[in-house]
């Protein structure tokens, strides 16, 4: 089902209020990587807020849907999700990255709640994704995978393993989406190592690739629908974004990959943030 | 047990691999929620049989052990018992990232059988050798580690890997291994020594195919020096047979370890760890792999060079019991 205005606009003010306490979780945790959170915050926000059959209250309920955070870098944006569920305590972000808290920068799914598989060495999430999928398909369960790469991680041959696998024994239950911020560590992916022509690879793999804006709803909520309704042949999401989305003096500079705020920069975080959502609102 | 028991006369002209896919196949038929996995390496590591009987549960992810090992974390993350298996050298080196975080890390149920290990596959040169997965799996925290000394043990090691929660290493070779085991009934648990041997002399601790040329050295030591050699079947690397090793420390006073390994890192280097922990003195000896990468040829030739088989066993052991270990105060004549 499309979204309609009042779901368009809920998605709206949860990502805005993730957004918000991602800024803040990163003050508690001293730093963090709030460029990729920022760029993945969309994405993450539709699936959890519309797509994902789940239940916090039983995180290991066997039948639910899977989530597969390959770029698990993105942790820090993904667990203020999981608090807002319900799968973890809120307080808990409180004491993020501090020494014996059961949240670091890459999410342990044995510490964890809700987390699905414990990532953070890239390259890793869509091989462990098929195996979901292929495990549910033999188990003739109907849930689905979804799989949120980094396009950075695209670097690793190991995605290109899992693509062709994919391809091969095209499972119908994975939907796989590429969160193309066009920044990795040092620098653009294309200074770093080319990935274009990004949507041409993909396709020679096998896949049908859905271009979108990664921080429109609509278009992102389209292409889900399709991947999962697409039976025969596997479809890649590359969702186009912004690293940094929403706070104007990170938005597009590799150096916030990885960083620390202090005060002043924490509230000017939550001044921009606030007028992005009020332009976001506005349809500007 | 799982309740499936093999005799010689299942393994007589099987190799261990292809005791290991007897088995395996047998396993299937009984617990539906195994499945298997490989990287292009079917036949040759015998995991095919499964894949012949069961298609529908055996996947081939081609040469891609990084993708192979991944796969399987996600399969066993949604309830399934994989199995996999591709050879020693691959499993420990080109997937180890993917065998370390995606499925030691999380403690899960993946059953991993590598085959062609040690000096097994000799003639293949040295990129197949294997000589390092016994350091490397048992440095990763919650995996067993496994070494079969025949087929018939394979049969004991791959039903307690089954019956065994958490991720498990077990290491065989390729081809034919000398029968040790007439049948599986002898009492296999994982991370129990199996004495093979009795004596008070000194204590031979052997893994693999070690285990026939140390039971073999034994009996040209009793019947020629008249030396009383212990044999211990230490298949289980980790957790290692801690007890059995003080016993040996404190009735023999001698130990020799023998492993198709380098010595550094694997049954040795785990023996010596316990040795050293107990405060206790002993004679002590690694035979292995000198940290050195194997020459070309045939198993049972290279195990000669290398002093691990039944004639390098007989060597260390009459050096072993002529040098006595010291526990006095000069520490002059140590180095």
């Amino acid at each position: 089902m499309p979204l309609d205005q009042q779901e368009l606009r809920f998605l709206e003010d949860k990502a805005n209020q993730l957004r918000h306490l991602c800024v803040d979780t990163v003050a508690w945790a001293g730093a963090g990587h709030i460029g990729g959170s920022m760029s993945a915050m969309d994405i993450m926000v539709l699936l959890y807020y519309k797509y994902l059959h789940i239940d916090p209250q039983n995180p290991g309920w066997e039948d639910r849907d899977r989530f597969v955070l390959s770029k698990g870098h993105a942790g820090i944006g993904y667990a203020p999700i999981l608090a807002d569920k319900g799968f973890i305590q809120r307080e808990l972000l409180t004491e993020y990255n501090h020494t014996g808290s059961s949240l670091g920068i890459h999410l342990d799914s044995l510490r964890v709640p809700g987390v699905d598989a414990s990532t953070g060495s890239l390259g890793h999430g869509l091989s462990i994704a098929l195996g979901m999928a292929l495990g549910i398909r033999l188990l003739k369960k109907s849930c689905k995978v979804y799989c949120l790469l980094g396009d950075g991680e695209c670097n690793e041959g190991q995605v290109w393993e899992a693509a062709m696998a994919i391809s091969h024994f095209k499972p119908c239950n994975i939907i796989t989406i590429v969160d193309r911020n066009g920044l990795m560590i040092d620098g653009a992916t294309e200074e770093v190592m080319k990935l274009e022509p990004f949507k041409q690879k993909w396709e020679a793999f096998g896949f049908i690739v859905k271009e979108v804006d990664g921080h429109n709803f609509k278009q992102l909520a389209e292409a889900v629908e399709y991947s999962i309704s697409e039976n025969s042949v596997p479809v890649v999401i590359i969702a186009d974004t912004i690293k940094g989305c929403g706070i104007d003096f990170i938005e597009n500079d590799y150096r916030w990959h990885y960083g620390g705020l202090d005060s002043d920069k924490i509230s000017e975080a939550h001044k921009s943030l606030t007028a992005y959502y009020e332009k976001r609102i506005k349809g500007e | 047990m799982a309740g499936l028991t093999y005799t010689i006369l299942d393994a007589t002209n099987l190799s261990t691999a292809e005791i290991y896919g007897r088995v395996l196949c047998d396993m299937g038929e009984r617990y539906p929620e195994i499945v298997a996995l490989s990287a292009d390496l079917a036949k040759s590591t015998k995991i095919g049989m499964f894949g012949e009987k069961f298609p529908q549960r055996f996947f081939n992810v081609g040469i891609a052990e990084q993708n192979l090992f991944g796969i399987a974390s996600g399969m066993a993350k949604v309830g399934l018992v994989p199995f996999v298996s591709t050879f020693a050298i691959f499993t420990s080196m080109r997937g180890l990232d993917q065998v370390h975080t995606d499925i030691c890390y999380q403690n899960l149920n993946v059953k991993i059988i590598a085959t062609h290990a040690g000096l097994s596959f000799g003639q293949a040169g040295t990129t197949h050798h294997c000589t390092e997965d016994l350091s490397i799996m048992r440095s990763m925290a919650n995996c067993k580690v496994i070494v079969p000394a025949d087929g018939i043990e394979t049969a004991n090691a791959v039903q307690a890997a089954y019956e065994t929660l958490g991720p498990i290493y077990i290491r065989i070779n390729r081809g034919f291994d000398q029968i040790f085991y007439e049948n599986t009934d002898y009492g296999f648990r994982i991370g129990k020594a199996v004495q093979v041997a009795e004596g008070n002399d000194l204590t031979i601790i052997a893994c693999g195919s070690c285990v026939y040329q140390a039971a073999e050295a034994a009996k040209i030591l009793r019947s020629v020096d008249h030396i009383n050699a212990r044999v211990l079947n230490m298949h289980t690397i980790k957790p290692v047979d801690r007890d059995a090793i003080l016993a040996a420390v404190q009735e023999t006073r001698r130990i020799i370890t023998v492993e198709d390994h380098n010595v550094v890192g694997g049954l040795g280097s785990a023996t010596a760890e316990v040795l050293a922990l107990s405060g206790k003195a002993c004679a002590f000896e690694m035979l292995g792999i000198p940290d050195t990468f194997s020459i070309i040829g045939l198993h049972e030739d290279l195990m000669n060079y290398y002093k691990i088989d039944t004639d390098g066993i007989v060597e260390a052991a009459r050096k072993l019991i002529g040098k006595e270990f010291e526990d006095d105060e000069n520490w002059d004549d140590e180095v």
